[in-house]
């Protein structure tokens, strides 16, 4: 029986759980540093996503500068409604999400599985009315590259007649549609892994992890939902409102 | 012996579910502010920064509290400061090319 | 010659019963680990691997340029195998060289851990650069990619028909390797410090690795976004670097060389963080002024985010944001020379001796010197107008990554290699392949200087006759260069059973490594160490002699 075996026998069999439980990794000290490590290393790695997205920012700083009736009339196309939906749905699984983290942390098992359930169900909704707009975007030929047409520019539309663009400004409005794409779509793809991510999660909950103690992965899972939801925070002015009173 | 890398106990403080409902329905309410404020013509470019500045607020709150920045360590509020710090360098500093281009020749 | 080399008594010296090395046998051993030492030892073998290839790459670039028409290779090879020679020695090399290996391997040790905080991501981090140099020589295999490392827009967006995408997808896959790297050695150095070991007792490399970790997360992902961003360019025609959809081509360059200079900066501070080291030891000295080298670290890595549109003066940026740069290139140049300075002042007393790594070292200061001031003149907007997209820019920055950078590598592979491997180099051959090395790097690259000054354009395959004399001479000195590294790779592999047993301190230098055995155990220390002296203490080190190193078995 090689050393790992004993090991992992002697963890089981510890009287008090905080003197060796069994998800204390060897080569930390305690549960505390364990824990405090597994959340700083979160954090980097959301700075890595905040300079991600930081480019595609960029981007579109220096675009809606040139070519601003573009990105009005580029904006005006999308359905606020949609938009605003899916703040609301965005907004509402952060609440979720850090109820489930409060959850886990009162070690409460039902509660747990019933937060995290109703933070994919909200996610998976967003990700249904995104591809309800993107189906849209599509069929008015606003995607870039792929079938994108500037006809509908020309003219101004029942809403917002004066969104009557010259070809060439109707032509920018491609711009402002990658940049749609490339960052609601950079967006989703975080979503889609989150809502995967938590589902496995969520398998593992059932399996009764997550409620004696081992908080971290539920709660540095919540610090990435939480960050994708803050760039949706940001990407829904900067898409949907812009000029937006007739 | 804990040695000097090892955290003092501060992650223990759970936040309530009260905080948290009021956090969400600040946001909500935040939502709504925004899209209201859009439909107003307000004068200049009034109508971006409004919309930014509630955005900022919004990402605070999430931040602060959905986050637990708040009652986290120097470092994690350091680590988030040092994030944002090269966002904004990134930003303004590729800005000074392209707002200055215009300005033409010496 | 003097030496401080003490080795024990080869006649009863035997390697420790069990260490990293034996501890388990079998491939899976190996490809499973979440042992640092081990994954230090596989990201070893497969660099020095893709360093075989890049350099080869580097052979026939100079073999074309021994003639000025472009005779052995047409242009557009030309230009795949210098593309091939940036791209692997940037991404696949340079940038992983020192952390991956020596950093790795040391890391936990230095700050009395026994792994890093997340081994499992660190095996990632492996397969990770595994796949990007896969995928990077398949890119070659089937007909390679012409844009140069640097994948300018619009060439690379619409004017080529070669493997952008791929090479691309490689990079990108490269630069997570390296983000994961960064954050475990974070985590690491701020969570994981043994009793005692404050931050102002850590060793100036544990610095130096901390500085340029927070270049990796911070800057990688930049360049992230801007690959994914020319794909969909070159894939979907988004328009964002196309100026016929109101695209503009600087905004990649903008983005990409936010990267790519702190990128630079990532590959220099772990070779001065070696640097530091290998002084202190053969001058049997502390680091003079060590709060000024651990903080100028930092303000490196701070600094070089400000500076990188000194990549694109003559691009079309304007003047005025320009002449802000440029001011704070000045600026970045400032932290580097205060570290140079404090290596002077470590050696002025001290005693010295000239083993190999020492003599590395001393090449980095010469040639790290003449690099880094070659930058500076290129920081001032009005010589770089001149010069850009010269040979001197290719001089400048072979002589800090190759002059500089490269020898701090080998500095450090020799310095540590007692401690890794258990046994000594053979100090005769190293020697001689170090100032092969030096020799041979003179001879290359300062007729680089010259011709750039000239006015030798890089990145071309024929040039005019009035160049020819001095690229032979580059060409002669590659060939020397090419010596120069093939043999510490015999005599490195032939030490591995051959060599002399090195004990566990043979340096006599300070540092917890060095108060283990050699090769080092699985989990590092028998014992967690209290630490109670400052870095670089030979007092408390001469007081410990008396005591014996744990060993097992």
């Amino acid at each position: 029986m090689d050393s790992h075996t004993v090991a992992a026998q002697t963890a089981e069999t510890a009287h008090a759980e905080h003197e060796h439980p069994a998800f204390l990794r060897h080569h930390f000290e305690s549960v505390e540093q364990q824990r405090e490590s597994a959340t700083f290393g979160m954090w980097l790695f959301l700075l890595t996503e905040i300079m991600f997205f930081g480019g595609l920012f960029c981007a579109y700083l220096i675009f809606r500068n040139w070519y601003y009736p573009a990105f009005v009339a580029g904006s005006h196309s999308l359905h606020l409604w949609a938009g605003t939906l899916n703040t609301t749905l965005l907004i509402i699984s952060s609440f979720t999400m850090a109820m489930a983290v409060h959850a886990s942390e009162t070690r409460v098992r039902k509660a747990l599985i019933g937060w995290m359930i109703a933070t994919i169900i909200l996610g998976s909704g967003f990700l249904c009315v995104k591809a309800y707009e993107w189906h849209d975007e599509w069929v008015e030929h606003h995607v870039p590259g792929l079938n994108f047409s500037p006809q509908g520019f020309l003219h101004g539309t029942k809403d917002y007649p004066d969104d009557k663009l010259s070809l060439d400004m109707a032509e920018k409005t491609q711009v402002y549609f990658s940049l749609y794409f490339a960052m609601t779509g950079m967006h989703a793809l975080h979503m889609i892994i989150g809502v995967s991510l938590l589902t496995i999660l969520l398998i593992q909950a059932w399996g009764g992890k997550y409620v004696e103690g081992h908080v971290a992965p539920i709660e540095n899972f919540g610090l990435y939902w939480h960050f994708v939801d803050i760039v949706w925070i940001f990407l829904f002015p900067l898409l949907y409102l812009i000029r937006r009173h007739q | 012996m804990p040695g000097p890398s090892e955290p003092t106990h501060h992650e223990e403080h759970i936040v309530s579910p009260k905080l948290y409902l009021v956090i969400g329905a600040t946001l909500l309410i935040f939502t709504g502010i925004t899209v209201g404020a859009s439909l107003i013509d307000l004068p200049g470019d009034l109508n971006a920064v409004v919309a930014l500045a509630i955005a900022c607020i919004k990402m605070t709150l999430v931040v602060l509290f959905f986050m637990h920045v708040k009652y986290s360590s120097q470092l994690t509020k350091l680590t988030v400061a040092a994030g944002f710090f090269t966002f904004i360098v990134l930003i303004t500093m590729t800005m000074t090319d392209y707002i200055s281009r215009a300005w033409g020749r010496w | 010659m003097s030496t401080i080399l003490t080795l024990p008594d080869q006649a009863t010296a035997r390697l420790p019963k069990v260490s990293y090395l034996n501890k388990e046998y079998g491939l899976k051993s190996w490809l499973l680990t979440g042992d640092h030492k081990r994954i230090a030892m596989l990201y070893f073998i497969s660099i020095t691997f893709f360093f075989f290839i890049g350099g080869a790459m580097a052979g026939l670039i100079r073999l074309e340029l021994l003639t000025p028409p472009s005779d052995l290779l047409a242009a557009d090879t030309y230009n795949k195998v210098f593309t091939a020679h940036g791209i692997i020695m940037v991404f696949l090399f340079l940038v992983p060289s020192v952390p991956a290996t020596i950093g790795n391997f040391l890391i936990p040790i230095m700050v009395g851990a026994k792994d890093l905080a997340f081994p499992k991501i660190n095996l990632l981090s492996w397969y990770l650069y595994v796949a990007a140099g896969t995928m990077m020589i398949s890119v070659l295999a089937f007909g390679g990619v012409d844009t140069g490392w640097t994948f300018t827009t619009p060439l690379s967006t619409h004017y080529l028909n070669t493997h952008v995408i791929s090479a691309g997808i490689a990079v990108f896959i490269a630069g997570f390797s390296s983000i994961f790297t960064g954050l475990n050695f974070i985590v690491t150095i701020h969570r994981m410090r043994a009793p005692g070991m404050t931050w102002f007792r850590l060793p100036l490399f544990v610095w130096s690795h901390y500085a340029a970790s927070i270049l990796m997360v911070l800057g990688t992902p930049v360049l992230a976004i801007t690959l994914v961003l020319v794909i969909l360019e070159r894939t979907i025609g988004i328009g964002v670097f196309d100026p016929t959809k109101g695209g503009d081509p600087l905004l990649f360059q903008h983005l990409f060389w936010f990267y790519s200079h702190p990128a630079v900066y990532i590959m220099i501070l772990p070779g001065m963080g070696v640097i530091s080291e290998v002084i202190s030891t053969f001058s049997r000295k502390r680091v003079f002024g060590y709060t000024a080298v651990a903080f100028s670290s930092v303000a490196i890595a701070v600094f070089g985010f400000f500076v990188w549109a000194h990549h694109m003066f003559i691009m079309g940026i304007s003047n005025y944001s320009a002449l802000v740069f440029s001011l704070l290139t000045m600026l970045v140049a400032v932290p580097s020379a205060i570290k140079i300075f404090n290596w002077s002042a470590t050696l002025y007393k001290g005693s010295i001796t000239f083993e190999t790594p020492m003599l590395y070292a001393f090449g980095f200061i010469g040639l790290f010197t003449i690099g880094g001031l070659t930058g500076v003149f290129l920081g001032s907007m009005g010589m770089d107008i001149h010069l850009t997209e010269t040979y001197f820019i290719v001089a400048h920055f072979h002589f800090v990554m190759v002059g500089g950078m490269l020898m701090a590598y080998l500095s450090g592979v020799h310095f540590w290699w007692p401690k890794i491997t258990g046994r000594m180099y053979p100090e005769g051959v190293s020697k001689l392949a170090a100032v092969i090395t030096f020799v041979g790097f003179v001879l290359t690259f300062f007729p680089q200087f010259i011709l750039g000054y000239l006015g030798m354009p890089r990145r071309y395959a024929a040039y005019p006759p009035e160049f020819q004399v001095l690229n032979v001479f580059s060409s002669a000195g590659a060939s020397v260069l090419g010596v120069g590294y093939l043999l510490p790779l015999l005599y490195l592999t032939w030490s591995l059973k051959y060599g002399k047993i090195a004990g566990a301190n043979p340096w006599q230098a300070t540092g917890l490594e060095w108060q283990i055995q050699s090769p080092p155990l699985t989990e590092n220390f028998v014992d967690t160490p209290i630490v109670t002296h400052e870095a670089y203490d030979y007092e408390w080190l001469e007081s410990k002699k008396g005591s014996e190193v744990p060993t097992v078995g």
